[in-house]
């Protein structure tokens, strides 16, 4: 026993700076992305020149959008297997509109935000409604919407695609504000890669600077204390799917006005990527926990290990390996933590 | 006076199934009127009615002397009727002030650009606690780290922050040790000295009895009684809570399979 008449208060000892570091969920993150940059940036030429910014960031820009969203749904305690279909659903929605049916390329795109909250929110009601686990719930919208992306793509056009939006109304507006590029020195960069940035910045202010955000952590934390003092947690789980479900349609609208063509069977297992990338970024699965630059990290760590791979000239088979043990490597040091947050003494 | 909370012959059905039957009781201010049963007698029931959880199919329910019949329980936390329950009074992944402040939380500014006040909420979070003797060193650390009479009291003192007149604990005690339940029963007191009516619900008679002033009995749904503090002693309450007649009744067969083998 030590003595107690030091003026030093015992319980000081639990304040280590190393303590106070793991209760930041994206610490292991932010080192997982400097080793990789730090890595790839040895081993290849090409991975540190601007032009190789350029095209990993490009990679982690979308990704990354959907993984911010998706992390805010999972500290809130759901899943969303629907969210990589939806991008595929948003884009097809939104070309359907603007080169079938004759609309500005604008109106479509509000027509298909209207389509993406609606799904979103319906999916939170089934959720919040049947008490179910939200993984099921949302493989049931993820298939339907497969399906239907599919089965109206063929209906309308009688093949698995929609293009020609070149040619609609307000083309070019919209592509300015969803597609375009900017420079810097001689390299263009993507405009999502702004997008991504404004986003994870918006998510990381409501997670943490706002009440909306703390009833996403008390709802993911435990729903049943939450609603014990007055905490709308049916409301705030409809919200964070809306949420995700209006991600989706920003890169929705981000791929169908860079690519001008939507693929009916796009988006298929991209849910999974933005689950890996909000875990590597600090969520836990189980909720309650986690953070939007978080996921933001994650969803870089995937571009640069992505691309850093074909810049290498290694099998890109390589890549699902890497992400493999990222994704271990992440889930054991995120559950070392909950442990230490929820233990109990007694 | 009229009492904070009056239930006058009080009773709820699930179905078929009877789990509140004619129970009747006060609890006034600065009193702890502590409610007693077995697993299964109606204590949660009871509780869920007060704190807006269910509502009473028939029977008077009055709070400050007005008939109620609260439809959610923020309407009853509007009222001023708190409930701290055991395993539900905190986030454990959350740090202790956004805790202490959850669902009011402190914000500056207006509209869209509204946002917590997060130095304010820390400092009164702070106050509030060590006003009940809680001195913690840092609220930014996760609940979790805390003991579990530690949870317990941050859960009290946000009750009592936010204005509560009642305060009802669902078995603040079942799943403390000795020393944790100590704590938690000093600030029950405090509570009460403060002027506010506790409901404090339990299955421990030791628990019941040092801070009680009144004992509501329940047992299989129906009141055995609701005692004052000067008409009953610690044995006969634990006789009461621990059945009673059938204990005896109960160790007499025993008595008879002994003698019998």
């Amino acid at each position: 026993m030590t003595t107690v008449d030091k003026p030093v208060d015992e319980r000081v000892a639990q304040n280590h700076l190393a303590t106070r570091l793991v209760v930041r969920p994206e610490i292991g993150a932010l080192i997982g992305a400097l080793v990789v940059f730090l890595f790839f940036s040895i081993v290849t030429d090409k991975f540190l020149t601007m032009g190789g910014v350029a095209t990993w960031l490009d990679d982690s820009a979308t990704l990354g959008i959907m993984a911010v969203a998706v992390a805010m749904l999972m500290i809130g305690g759901e899943f969303d297997l629907s969210a990589g279909v939806m991008t595929a659903s948003t884009a097809l929605v939104t070309a359907i509109f603007a080169t079938q049916v004759g609309l500005n390329v604008w109106l479509a795109l509000l027509l298909s935000l209207v389509f993406a909250l609606g799904v979103g929110a319906l999916n939170g009601w089934l959720v919040v409604r049947t008490g179910l686990p939200s993984f099921i719930v949302t493989l049931g919208t993820f298939l339907a919407l497969q399906g239907l992306n599919l089965g109206v793509t063929r209906l309308v056009t009688d093949s698995v695609q929609v293009s020609g939006m070149r040619r609609a109304d307000g083309y070019a507006s919209t592509g300015f504000v969803f597609a375009s590029t900017f420079d810097i020195g001689d390299t263009s960069f993507r405009i999502s890669i702004i997008w991504w940035v404004g986003f994870a910045a918006l998510a990381a202010y409501v997670l943490v600077r706002t009440k909306f955000g703390n009833w996403i952590f008390a709802v993911g934390g435990s729903a049943p204390s939450a609603r014990a003092v007055g905490v709308p947690v049916a409301r705030t789980k409809i919200l964070l799917f809306m949420t995700t479900a209006a991600a989706a349609w920003l890169v929705g609208s981000i791929n169908i006005l860079r690519y001008t063509t939507a693929q009916a069977n796009e988006g298929i297992g991209l849910e999974f990527q933005y689950i890996i990338a909000a875990v590597i970024g600090g969520c836990l699965l189980t909720g309650g926990f986690g953070s939007a630059v978080g996921a933001a990290i994650g969803a870089l760590i995937f571009g640069m290990a992505r691309q850093g791979i074909v810049f290498a000239n290694w099998d890109s088979d390589w890549f699902m390996l890497f992400l493999g043990i990222m994704l271990l490597g992440a889930v054991l040091v995120n559950n070392t933590f909950r442990r230490r947050a929820e233990r109990v003494r007694r | 006076m009229t009492a904070l909370i009056e239930v006058d012959g009080i009773s709820k059905s699930y179905g078929s199934v009877l789990a509140v039957r004619d129970v009747s009781t006060v609890v006034n201010a600065g009193e702890v009127t502590c409610v007693l049963g077995d697993n299964g007698a109606g204590k949660s029931t009871l509780i869920k009615i007060l704190a807006g959880v269910h509502q009473h199919d028939s029977g008077r329910f009055l709070v400050n002397g007005n008939e109620v019949r609260f439809t959610s329980p923020r309407e009853a936390l509007d009222a001023g009727i708190a409930t701290v329950y055991q395993d539900l009074a905190v986030v454990p992944l959350m740090s202790v002030w956004r805790n202490f402040f959850l669902g009011s939380e402190p914000t500056v500014g207006v509209g869209p650009l509204q946002r917590l006040d997060r130095k304010r909420g820390k400092e009164i979070a702070r106050t509030a606690l060590a006003d009940l003797g809680i001195d913690l060193r840092d609220v930014e650390q996760p609940v979790g780290t805390l003991s579990g009479g530690e949870r317990q009291c941050v859960a009290i003192a946000r009750a009592i922050h936010f204005g509560a007149k009642v305060l009802i604990l669902d078995e603040p005690t079942a799943a403390l040790g000795v020393k944790q339940s100590g704590v938690v029963l000093r600030y029950v007191a405090q509570a009460r000295d403060r002027g506010l009516g506790v409901v404090l619900i339990t299955h421990n008679p030791h628990h019941a009895f040092p801070v009680g002033n009144r004992f509501l009995i329940l047992k299989r749904g129906a009141s055995l009684g609701s005692f004052e503090k000067s008409e009953i002693t610690l044995e006969e309450l634990t006789r009461q809570m621990a059945g009673g007649a059938e204990l005896e009744a109960l160790a007499h067969e025993l008595r008879e399979v002994e003698s019998a083998s």
